[in-house]
This record gives C-alpha cells, sequence and structure tokens, in this order.
C-alpha cells in the first residue's frame, strides 16, 4: 500500500512539472497583458531542441540551454505580431501552435526511434531523501522538479515584491498609465513573452529528457493547452500554480487507477478544465477584483492613443 | 497653433491661477512644462537659468510635478505601488516596504492621511488625488501644477484639497492651478493669469479682482444679442425632463436632478464648461444611459429607461459629441452609415433584408441634401474628413423629421463652412416645427442659435433664461458657478 | 536613431487586398521553403509533391473536396463570429456535438424510418446539437463577461472527453468486439457517397448551400448589418440601438450549428460510426479559423479557402507517404502561411516609413 503511494506520489510530481514549469512562464506572459496560446508549439520546440542536443552532445544540460535558447526565440514571433503588429493575440498565438508543433515534427522525425543513452538523472538530496515515504517522493526527484519550485518561487516573489514586478504588473493593468510613468511598455510586454516561451521550453526539455528518453512526434499532448487552462486557476500567481499542476498533473495519474472504483477516467480528465471554468464562473459573480486577472489582458495597447 | 506669445512667471510660495475655458491652451500650456509636447519658440527659465524640457522625466529632474484632469493610477495596486512604479529611486526589492515610509512622511508632512497599504480602487477621488500629489512630491517637485483639480471632488474635499495647497504653500513650494471655476481661483491663488485662445488677456492679483472682472477677461467679449433669426411662437411641448439624476461612469452623481421642457419650433441650449454633467444628460435622454431617479416624456410617452430603439422610435435623433466613436462604423461605406440608426425602419428593410435601392437612394439625397464631399456613397467612410462625417451624421438624423434632435457639441472641430452650413440646418430644422436640444461650449453658437439658454454647472442649471434675457451678460459668472439664478 | 513610423492607411481597395494575399501566400511559401531545407528536405519538390497530391489528380481532387466540406460548414460559421468579433475556437467540440446528436439520431430512429426522413433530422439534430453547445459560451460571455476564448477552449476539452465516455461507455457498439466505436450507423443514416470517391455529396450541398445563403445574411439582411457593425465599432452599435445580447446568441447557433452540420457529415459521411473523438474532428475546428481568417471574413469566399486548405491537408498526406515526412508537416504550412497572412494584413492597413528621428535620444 505504501509503495503504491510513495508511485502515485513519485508520478503525480513528474507529471505536474512540466505543467508548472510552463504556468509559471504564461503567468509572467499574461501579467504583463499578452495571451499566449501558442504554449503548446513552445513547447513542443523545447521538447524536440533539447533532445535532438542531448543526443548529439551527450550532455542534457545543455540540451536544457538549447531548448531554452530556441523556445525564446519562436516566441518572438508572437511577441512582434501582438505587439508591434497588434495583430489579433488569439490568430498570433494559434499560429504559433501550429508552427511549433510543425517544425518540431518535421525536425524530429530523424530522431524517432532512438532513445537517448543519456538522461536527466534524479538528484537524491543527501539526508533528506532517508526520510520514510516523503523522502522518496520529494527529494529524489529530477533536477527540473527543483528548478521549477523554485523558479515558481522565484517568480512569485520578483511579481510581488521586486520593482520589476510592479513594473510588469503595471503594463498588464493600465499600460497608458504604465507608460506615463517613463517606462517602455513595449519592451516590458516583449521581454515577457519570450521570457514566458523560455519556461514553456524547459516544460518541453523535461518531457525529453528527464519524464522520458525518446522523442515522439506530439509529445506535449495537449500539455500546452493545460497550462493556459492551470494559469487561470492560478488565479495568475506562480505559488498557486504549483498546487494546482500537480494537482492537474495528479488527476492524470490517477486517472485510470480508480477506474476499478467505477470512476471514469474520462470524467477526471475532465475536471481540470471544468474547474477553471468554475473558477471563472465564481469570480464572475463576486466581485472580479480579486481574481487577480489581468485588467488589460489580450487588449492591444498602442502608444499615445487615448 | 495652441499657444502664442504667453509668458508666464511665478515665484516662490506662490499659487498662480491659470483661468480660462476649455481650449483656451491652459492644459497645452502646462503640458509643454511637464515636458509632453515640445515648443516650436519661446524659453522656460528656472532661477533665472534657460532650461530645456523634452520629456517627463526631464521636467521632473527638474522638480516640476504635474497631477492631470484623469487620474493615471492603477486601481488595482496599493497606493505604494502606484506610486513605486514611477519612482527614479524605487528600491529594487521590498518597494512596497521601503517606499511605505517616505509616503507616511509626505503624508504626515500635508496632513493627507494616505494609508500606503489600502488599494487605490478603495479610495475616493479626494483620496486618489492626493496619491497623485504625494507620487509629484516624491520624485522631488518643488513646483506642483493641477490640471482642474477639483472636477471630481466634493465641495468637503475641495476645502480639503485647499488647506493642503495651503501648507504646501507654506512650506515653499510652488503651485499652479488650473481651472475654469472662479470661486476656487479667487479663494485659493495669489495670482491669476487669464488664458483665451491661446493667448494672455489678463493678469492681475487675486485681492485686486472680483469675479465680475475675471469673467469678462475669461469669456472677452462683451454679450452682444445679435438674433438673426427670425422669432417663432411657442408651440407645443416635445419633451419634458423631471427631476431626472443620472450617475457617471465613477458612480457618482453627474446630473443633479434636472427639469425643464423643450417646445417644437424652438432650439434649447445647454452651456456650461465640458464636464459639468452634459454629456450624462445627454446620454440619458437617448438611452445610452441609466436614469437614477427622474422621468423623461417625449410627446405624451414615458421613455425613462427605454432602450436606444425604443427612444429613437418615440422621436429622439443624436447628433453625438464623439463622431467618430459613436457616430458612424468607420469601415462601413457611406450608404451604409447613411442608415446607421434606421436600418429597423420599414421603409429601408423589411423583417429580413434591408431594401439596399432605397438606402442607396437615400444615401445619395443625403449628400446633395447636407452637402457632404464624397467622391460616391460606396467609399469608406473614414475616409471622410470631419466636417463631412459630421454633415453626414447630421443629415441622417435631421432627414427623419424628429420630434427632438439632440446635438452635443455639432460643430467641434470643423471649419468654418461647415460650421455655419450645420448651424443654419439646425435654424431650418427649428423653422420645420423640430424642437432641438443643442449641448455646445462655444458661446457664440449658443447665442446665435438658441432660444432659450440654460447654463449647466457641476450638475445642475444655473439658469435657464431667455435668449434676449438680459442677464445673460454675467453667462461667465454661472457657467464658472458663481451665480445662480 | 531609427524609428518606425506607423500610420493608418485609408486608401485600401479590393485589388490591394488581393496583392497582399498574394504576396503574403508567396512570401509564406518562401519561408516554408527555407524550413524545408533546413530539416533536410529539398523544397520546390516538396511543395511540388503537396499541390500535385491534392489538385494534381483526380484522386487527389476528390480526397481535397472530401476534406473541404467540414472546412465550408465550419469557416462559414466561423466567419460571421468572427466578424462580430466573437472569438469562438470552439468548433472543434460543437463539431463534436453535432456529430454526437446526430448519430443518437442515426443508431436510434435509423432502423426505422427511411434515408429521406432520416438524413434531414440528423442534420437537424446535428445542428442543434453544436447549436447549444455554441450558446454556452455565448451565455457565459453575456451574463458574466467570461472571455469566450478561454470558454471555448475548455469546452473543447471536455466534450472531447465526454465523446470518449460515451463509447466507451453506454454508446459502445455491441458488434464491436470491444472496441470503442458505437454500432455502425444503419445503411439509412448513412450518406451517400458519389462513385469512386469520399465525397458525401449531402453534405457538400447543405456546405455550399448554407455558406451561400450566410453570406446573403451578412451582406443583404438586416442581421447581418447588425452583426457587421458590432464588429466595426461596439460602441456606434450601442448607439445604433442594436441589441447586443440577442445579436450574439444568434450568432453562436449559427456558428455551431454549422460546426455541428459538419460533425454528422463526418459521423455519417465518412466513418459511419462514432469513435475517438480526434479523429472524428481531426482539427478541422482549428484549421477553419484559418479558413476563415484567410476568406477575410467573407462566407463566399470561404468555399475557395477551404479547397486550399484541404488541398494542403491532402497534399500532406501524400508527402507523409512519399517522403516520409510526419504529418505535423501541414502543421508548417499552416502555421507559416497565416504569420505572413497576419504580416500581410498590417501592411494592408497601415502605411509604415522608416524614419530619422535626431530630436529624442
Amino acid at each position: 500500500m505504501e509503495d503504491i503511494i510513495i508511485s502515485v506520489a513519485q508520478r503525480t510530481l513528474v507529471a505536474g512539472t512540466p505543467l508548472l514549469l510552463g504556468t509559471i512562464g504564461e503567468v509572467i506572459c499574461e501579467r504583463s497583458g499578452i495571451l499566449n496560446l501558442g504554449v503548446e508549439g513552445v513547447m513542443s520546440v523545447g521538447a524536440v531542441t533539447a533532445f535532438i542536443i542531448t543526443f548529439v552532445t551527450g550532455n542534457p544540460w545543455f540540451g536544457l540551454v538549447a531548448a531554452i535558447v530556441a523556445a525564446s526565440l519562436i516566441s518572438v514571433i508572437h511577441a512582434f505580431a501582438s505587439i508591434t503588429l497588434q495583430a489579433s493575440q488569439v490568430v498570433s498565438g494559434l499560429a504559433l501552435t501550429m508552427l511549433g508543433l510543425g517544425i518540431s515534427g518535421l525536425v524530429g522525425k530523424p530522431y524517432i526511434g532512438k532513445p537517448l543513452t543519456i538522461k536527466m538523472q534524479n538528484w537524491a538530496i543527501p539526508v533528506l531523501s532517508d526520510i520514510p515515504i516523503v523522502g522518496p517522493i520529494l527529494f529524489d526527484r529530477s533536477p527540473f522538479f527543483y528548478m521549477a519550485i523554485v523558479l515558481a518561487a522565484l517568480a512569485w516573489f520578483t511579481l510581488e515584491y521586486t520593482r520589476l514586478g510592479i513594473t510588469i504588473r503595471s503594463a498588464g493593468e493600465n499600460p497608458m498609465a504604465t507608460e506615463t510613468q517613463g517606462i517602455n511598455v513595449y519592451r516590458v510586454r516583449y521581454w515577457c513573452v519570450i521570457i514566458g516561451g523560455a519556461f514553456s521550453g524547459m516544460a518541453g526539455a523535461h518531457l525529453s529528457t528527464s519524464y522520458s528518453k525518446s522523442w515522439i512526434e506530439g509529445m506535449t499532448a495537449g500539455r500546452g493547452w493545460i497550462v493556459i487552462a492551470l494559469t487561470i486557476f492560478a488565479l495568475w500567481n506562480p505559488m498557486r500554480a504549483i498546487i494546482g499542476a500537480f494537482l492537474f498533473g495528479g488527476i492524470f495519474v490517477i486517472q485510470y487507477l480508480l477506474q476499478p472504483l467505477g470512476i471514469s477516467p474520462n470524467f477526471l480528465a475532465m475536471l481540470p478544465y471544468i474547474s477553471t471554468l468554475f473558477v471563472l464562473f465564481i469570480g464572475a459573480l463576486r466581485d472580479s477584483r480579486k481574481m487577480n486577472a489581468p485588467a488589460m489582458l489580450a487588449e492591444p495597447y498602442r502608444r499615445g492613443e487615448r | 497653433m495652441a499657444n502664442t506669445d504667453v509668458n508666464i512667471s511665478i515665484g516662490e510660495g506662490e499659487i498662480l491661477g491659470l483661468l480660462g475655458e476649455n481650449g483656451a491652451g491652459k492644459t497645452t500650456l502646462m503640458n509643454i512644462l511637464y515636458g509632453l509636447y515640445q515648443p516650436d519658440s519661446g524659453t522656460i527659465q528656472i532661477n533665472g537659468k534657460d532650461i530645456s524640457i523634452k520629456s517627463p522625466g526631464d521636467s521632473r529632474r527638474y522638480g516640476i510635478g504635474m497631477v492631470h484632469q484623469h487620474f493615471m493610477l492603477i486601481p488595482n495596486h496599493s497606493v505604494a505601488e502606484n506610486i513605486a512604479l514611477g519612482y527614479e529611486m524605487t528600491p529594487l526589492l521590498f518597494p512596497q516596504r521601503k517606499i511605505k515610509d517616505s509616503i507616511i512622511t509626505y503624508s504626515k508632512k500635508f496632513n493627507f492621511d494616505i494609508d500606503p497599504s489600502r488599494s487605490v480602487w478603495q479610495l475616493s477621488a479626494g483620496e486618489q488625488q492626493r496619491v497623485e500629489i504625494i507620487k509629484a512630491l516624491i520624485n522631488g517637485a518643488d513646483l506642483l501644477i493641477l490640471d482642474e483639480p477639483t472636477s471630481v471632488l466634493t465641495s468637503q474635499e475641495t476645502q480639503d484639497l485647499f488647506q493642503n495647497l495651503r501648507e504646501m504653500k507654506a512650506q515653499g513650494h510652488l503651485i499652479i492651478l488650473i481651472s475654469h471655476k472662479l470661486d476656487e481661483i479667487l479663494e485659493l491663488c495669489d495670482r491669476v493669469t487669464v488664458l483665451q485662445k491661446g493667448r494672455i488677456v489678463g493678469e492681475a492679483q487675486t485681492t485686486d479682482v472680483d469675479k465680475k472682472s475675471l469673467a469678462r477677461m475669461m469669456i472677452g467679449r462683451e454679450i452682444i444679442f445679435q438674433i438673426e433669426k427670425e422669432p417663432m411662437e411657442r408651440s407645443d411641448k416635445v419633451i419634458t425632463i423631471d427631476n431626472v439624476m443620472v450617475k457617471n461612469d465613477k458612480d457618482l452623481e453627474a446630473v443633479k436632478g434636472i427639469s425643464f421642457s423643450i417646445f417644437r419650433n424652438e432650439i434649447f441650449g445647454i452651456a456650461g464648461v465640458s464636464g459639468n454633467g452634459q454629456r450624462e444628460l445627454v446620454e440619458a435622454i437617448t438611452g445610452m444611459r441609466t436614469v437614477e431617479s427622474g422621468k423623461i416624456t417625449i410627446d405624451g410617452n414615458d421613455i425613462t429607461n427605454e432602450s436606444v430603439r425604443c427612444i429613437y422610435n418615440s422621436g429622439i435623433a443624436h447628433v453625438p459629441e464623439e463622431r467618430i466613436r459613436f457616430g458612424i462604423a468607420p469601415g462601413l461605406c457611406l450608404y451604409e452609415n447613411a442608415i446607421l440608426k434606421q436600418h429597423h425602419k420599414p421603409k429601408y428593410s423589411n423583417k429580413l433584408f434591408l431594401a439596399y435601392s432605397k438606402i442607396k437612394e437615400h444615401a445619395q439625397k443625403l449628400l446633395s441634401d447636407f452637402k457632404v464631399l464624397a467622391p460616391s456613397i460606396n467609399v469608406q467612410t473614414k475616409n471622410l474628413s470631419g466636417g463631412n462625417i459630421q454633415k453626414l451624421i447630421l443629415g441622417r438624423e435631421i432627414s427623419e423629421g424628429p420630434s427632438l434632435l439632440v446635438a452635443s457639441h455639432p460643430t467641434y472641430g470643423l471649419d468654418v463652412g461647415a460650421t455655419e452650413y450645420l448651424r443654419k440646418q439646425l435654424l431650418k430644422r427649428r423653422r420645420e416645427g423640430g424642437a432641438v436640444l443643442l449641448v455646445s461650449e462655444d458661446l457664440e453658437e449658443i447665442f446665435e442659435l438658441c432660444d432659450r439658454i440654460a447654463v449647466m454647472f457641476q450638475g445642475e442649471f444655473m439658469s435657464i433664461l431667455n435668449s434676449d434675457d438680459l442677464r445673460l451678460k454675467d453667462i461667465g459668472l454661472m457657467m464658472a458657478g458663481s451665480l445662480r439664478l | 536613431m531609427l524609428k518606425l513610423k506607423v500610420t493608418d492607411r485609408i486608401d485600401v481597395l479590393p485589388r490591394h487586398s488581393l496583392l497582399s494575399l498574394v504576396f503574403s501566400l508567396a512570401a509564406g511559401l518562401l519561408a516554408i521553403s527555407v524550413i524545408f531545407l533546413f530539416s533536410g528536405v529539398n523544397p520546390l519538390y516538396a511543395i511540388f509533391k503537396i499541390f500535385s497530391g491534392s489538385f494534381g489528380s483526380l484522386y487527389g481532387l476528390k480526397e481535397t473536396v472530401t476534406k473541404a466540406i467540414p472546412l465550408i460548414l465550419i469557416g462559414g460559421g466561423l466567419a460571421v463570429a468572427f466578424r462580430a468579433k466573437f472569438w469562438n475556437i470552439g468548433a472543434e467540440s460543437q463539431l463534436l456535438m453535432g456529430a454526437i446528436f446526430g448519430t443518437w439520431v442515426g443508431l436510434n430512429w435509423g432502423p426505422h424510418l427511411p434515408w429521406p426522413v432520416i438524413v434531414p433530422l440528423m442534420f437537424l439534430a446535428g445542428f442543434v446539437g453544436g447549436a447549444i453547445w455554441g450558446l454556452i459560451p455565448a451565455i457565459l460571455k453575456i451574463k458574466f463577461s467570461i472571455n469566450e476564448v478561454i470558454s471555448t477552449l475548455m469546452l473543447n476539452y471536455i466534450c472531447n472527453e465526454f465523446v470518449k465516455i460515451l463509447i466507451v461507455g453506454p454508446w459502445r457498439g455491441k458488434t464491436k468486439h470491444g472496441f470503442p466505436y458505437t454500432d455502425d450507423l444503419p445503411l439509412s443514416a448513412t450518406l451517400s457517397v458519389l462513385p469512386g470517391s469520399r465525397i458525401h455529396y449531402a453534405t457538400l450541398i447543405v456546405a455550399v448551400v448554407t455558406v451561400i445563403l450566410l453570406g446573403i445574411a451578412i451582406y443583404k439582411t438586416r442581421f447581418g448589418y447588425e452583426v457587421r457593425v458590432i464588429g466595426e465599432n461596439p460602441d456606434a452599435a450601442r448607439y445604433s440601438g442594436i441589441d447586443f445580447f440577442k445579436t450574439t446568441l444568434i450568432i453562436m447557433v449559427i456558428s455551431g450549428g454549422m460546426a455541428g452540420l459538419a460533425g454528422v457529415g463526418e459521423a455519417a459521411g465518412i466513418h459511419h460510426y462514432l469513435s475517438y473523438p480526434e479523429s472524428i474532428s481531426s482539427g478541422y475546428g482549428y484549421t477553419a479559423i484559418i479558413v476563415a481568417w484567410l476568406a477575410k471574413l467573407n462566407p463566399l469566399y470561404v468555399i475557395l479557402s477551404a479547397l486550399f486548405f484541404a488541398g494542403i491537408l491532402v497534399g500532406g498526406d501524400a508527402i507523409q507517404i512519399s517522403l516520409g515526412l510526419p504529418a505535423a508537416t501541414v502543421q508548417v504550412f499552416n502555421g507559416t502561411l497565416l504569420v505572413f497572412l497576419i504580416m500581410g494584413d498590417f501592411f494592408l492597413k497601415n502605411r509604415v516609413a522608416l524614419q530619422w528621428d535626431l530630436k529624442r535620444n
């Protein structure tokens, strides 16, 4: 029984890690006012890049760095389209998804069926990982997991308690007021989109070099879309995202485990999306200010317009 | 040209008032000081030294701070976060905590009573304004410019603000108060400079002048009554507004229990500086804003809070203040905009289909009847000049022969030719038996066209007078809230 | 320093529009060639293969028309929704809902009714199903101001799982040996195809007819006029007395219903049973977004646009077989073309000038 609990918990943390990473990035991006629907595509690009570079160099850390770079670069397209060209962020984000999925599938084709010999190994933290039950669950995990937790806390701290955080949040709340304070809102948003992409890239790297050691087309399997839901479910708060990511991740882990009990796995799979809608619904009934939704999310901002 | 040959000077520990109507050039001048615009010629000197200001950052460095009429605050953030956003010396980490002390210091210094951790949306207008002031002060402003600061304040809040400003003056700050309200200028300021159409038309110590002389300087003309329109017998009542109260977007009362009626063959004018409730009144009458209390009746039908379409069907047409924003769909072509408000009428559509041949015919007629210059009825409406767009809108609304035509700042921004043409059309409507409600800041227009004139100030009518009433010579006082009849 | 100066362009003519389109597609194809080169594929050969695979043979043409059918239907509906700036991303699930309703009618009433009765009934049911699913985000937006992008996206996934629940549970076919498929639709409930092809012509006729009707509606009816005004300038719409609520609801009934019709077409015309949602909807709901976009939201142009993208889909299949390229290649096409269309649109609407600005630092 204990083994089952440990196993489920471990797998939950693994499943939630890419979700958390992606969500941190999307939170930063949306907080600055830009909606990025391209997460699925960017994550895919990160995954394939990490895989290829790790395959070629034998070092998963190079793969991680390359994934971050590639994901950031491709995100520039969305930034350019939605900030400079003022195009619809919905259309631009969807284009990014298609492009990302397409390019990664194309570029990754030769590598299908060739697993990595070296993948990202788990780090067992000395002493802590020996604690019964909790040890193997929390402290013998992939570096991606530790990074995700640390980065989530860092992101939260930055958004809430630093000057940079105020700047980002103000750009998303009221770009006009922010601009009158001498801040270049365009530049702030560009960086936030790119950083958001970098996080999605990390999430993708986790998938191809830690979660599994192979590349297959469609590796991201809809995780990018879950990230978008999770961003809202977490009310744009990276700390809440930690809980949400493992909650959502956990659902997919126990999805089939609960089947003998008569609980439909498909119904469970619906829960992340239903709960996101539910969160929005509740927010609409109460004072929407508590929602934390950036007031100007997805509204194009043109400098000089009153 | 917004300003010509403007020379202003201000000494230490002084409050200077800048008086003038809207469009007199006050805000432009101050925006130059603040660094938002560049002057085409002229100099700025501080303590006798020439300086140049190219951006808000520059002006801030020279100790100039500005509190705009429309607050640039982020409602969901706290006071501390809002101030930290613009403050150059904001620390990178934990800015809210570190700035808090500075905020409290300034707060105590001038008795502002602002709690840095509260969210801005929870603050009253007066408190929000004080946040803006602290924002300016914390950046080291010695000179503080306030643009129409009392337009959003209650009278108590106004008194509090004046108290604060006096204390700041005592501490050596220089203050420029931009306003159109005579009472406030006289109460608070040491000196006053009067601007009209971009020029200085008067300067004085406030102890040397009274309201009447200031008003005369502000309006700048003797009120000569040149009624070129033929007198008309007052006919039946068309619309009655009965004790109507309307709120503005900030949930404050913008129209405070106004009552009046308009008759056929009459142009009824509402004069007054923009922002005193005119917009909200017009929106309430045309159905675009809720009437909180009171009643509006047209031709005997109660139309209070009915839908826009229902009100239109009852006979009220509307030429809106912001013609591009509300009056047309810019990307649609002319003939499609020619029926923007009328497309549901039987002659332009049956149940399902629009009768395009009739619509195009109508559009063609509008173009010629109202002298709209356009290559054809098929061009996109946004390609027309402002004047032609307005003529289209006016023609569209007038041609249906409405019982009441509401025209809000109809000649704003138009050239002389278009202006004259529009005014003639309004007079024509009056002759034909229609009633017109004209809201305008242009006194010339008000006097030329109206049979009766109401002066609106802070949501109330200061007076309703016939256009030949001699008491209208004090219209300046009424517009500035200093005289009620 | 070099600055970009952007101003509105006010003299846009239809021929400019066409030019911008051609340039965007050309630039897009160029970019796609670069991507192919980079991935070790001969771009000229690949692009040639894609277009010859879809338009160059009779078989290809037939497949292209087959795949164009759902795109025409959904694209037409989206053109209406997008015109009013209602961002319906949920066509994928509205299609599935249509398939569900249509399949239910087909399985339950099919055996007892002749095809002239059952087929229209299925289409009707499908329309209703899609319309209901489309009304949900409309109501959520009107009553609760919930952003339709998110709600339609969430509903896509919810519906996806719902289909899976049906096909492994109550609707699992008795003849399917335990596989998660429904029973085959009875013969009267299947749509016949043109001989030698998979073109279920009934749906094709419905598609073309409805799209033409929509085109007429948008440009000739009062409703279409109001939709266009809302999309152009919502403030002016308010001023003119247009009823937002009613119009939004009708828009989503149309958009959802059209997708529902497509769902019936796929279920009854192609597969003849209800199965894994991804195989039924095949991403048509998302592809149709670009279809509508390329057609500049004109329901009549949607027909051409749908054929074009259907051709890319079919060509993508052809390339998969002949060059061994992954299925994702099609996504490269779609994504790149869309990006260049966005850019082309920008240059169409704005005049851009490079400027030397010496005044500011």
